[in-house]
């Protein structure tokens, strides 16, 4: 059983991206969407916390949301991967459920 | 009987409902109960996790009186009623803000964090509000 | 693969109906069925035939009515929910006494047994909120 979450909330404002890392189990997915897209960039106070996730969950980002805010893809931390809202369903159907840490 | 034999009626899937939010500040707290009533009138195998700020949907002596607003808090109390009897509280999320069981309206199961990561795991539908 | 969707916020106050929306279209396009598209809390509001943005901008609310009207989606907004924020049909209005409607095409109004029955039935349920 393995479960795709979605973080919707910049870090720098809500706790959501820590409740989430602080619940989401090795072999789990996490995807950024919305201002949650925050967390997913180089150079920012959460870099090291998003690399020291990458080591048990595979880290995706919404390209769209991205883009939307200005932020071009080489600011993204290496190691969490832009996907598109196709990307999205595919993560959605790939993994046993969703959790929406809304 | 295999499980694909069975009536669609007779599906019954693990259903979590997470609460994170506080109540009273909006209306995902009350809403979101109203969901677990209806999920246990439909027989799922339903479990409420409190976590974040959504432990203090549970604490004890709620008075509204003085905002104009309805206290639902009562309603927990009536979960076992309508068979929903798993009640987990995230520890760290207690611990975080200063509450014990002894704040709390209802009976519930304090978890760590993995504890409740491995629970979320073991669920089939997870409803976030 | 069947998915769910539950919207939790109205349209332009947040971009959680955005989101839904764009999901949604994504799905079906990759040929997966929705089996039901679940208004919830503000996100009620995403039904309401009223709404008039400007004209530069999306129309969230036709935008949904099209996409079920091309799909054959279902369109459910939580009765009670509708209730609060004066979402009304043609029975709802009568049933409580109010003088107008508004839900918009290809939106209907039910009970949240339906959100329920949505988890049960879909293989995936996908939450989109505030």
């Amino acid at each position: 059983m393995s479960i795709l979450h979605t973080v919707n909330k910049s870090p720098f404002e809500k706790s959501s991206l820590d409740s989430c890392l602080s619940m989401a189990k090795e072999g789990s997915a996490l995807l950024l969407i919305e201002d949650g897209i925050f967390a997913a960039l180089k150079g920012t106070a959460k870099e090291s916390q998003m690399k020291d996730a990458s080591q048990k969950l595979k880290l995706y980002v919404l390209g769209p949301d991205l883009k939307a805010r200005g932020m071009a893809e080489e600011r993204v931390i290496e190691g969490v991967e832009v996907v598109d809202y196709a990307g999205f369903v595919d993560l959605a159907a790939a993994y046993d459920k969703v959790s929406a840490w809304v | 009987m295999s499980e694909e034999d069975m009536m669609d009626d007779e599906i019954v899937k693990k259903f979590m409902f997470v609460n994170r939010r506080a109540p009273y500040g909006s209306i995902y707290a009350l809403e979101s109960l109203e969901v677990v009533l209806i999920a246990a009138a439909f027989d799922q195998d339903v479990s409420l996790v409190f976590s974040d700020d959504g432990v203090f949907q549970l604490k004890k002596e709620q008075d509204t009186a003085g905002i104009g607003m309805k206290n639902f808090s009562p309603t927990y109390r009536a979960l076992e009623m309508y068979d929903v009897e798993k009640l987990y509280v995230s520890k760290t999320s207690m611990d975080q803000r200063g509450l014990t069981k002894d704040d709390l309206i209802v009976e519930v199961e304090v978890l760590g964090d993995e504890a409740l990561a491995d629970l979320m795991d073991d669920q089939d539908v997870i409803f976030s509000f | 693969m069947k998915f769910a969707i539950q919207v939790n916020e109205g349209p332009y106050q947040h971009q959680a109906a955005d989101s839904a929306y764009q999901f949604t279209k994504a799905a079906l396009e990759k040929g997966h069925e929705i089996f039901r598209v679940f208004f919830y809390h503000d996100g009620v509001n995403n039904a309401t035939k009223l709404t008039t943005p400007p004209q530069d901008d999306r129309n969230i609310v036709n935008r949904w009515s099209e996409l079920a009207e091309q799909h054959n989606l279902d369109l459910v907004v939580c009765v009670a929910a509708a209730q609060r924020r004066g979402i009304v049909d043609e029975g709802e209005a009568k049933r409580n006494g109010k003088d107008a409607e508004n839900i918009a095409p290809g939106f209907r109004i039910s009970g949240l047994g339906q959100l329920v029955e949505a988890g049960i039935q879909a293989d995936r349920l996908v939450v989109f909120g505030d």
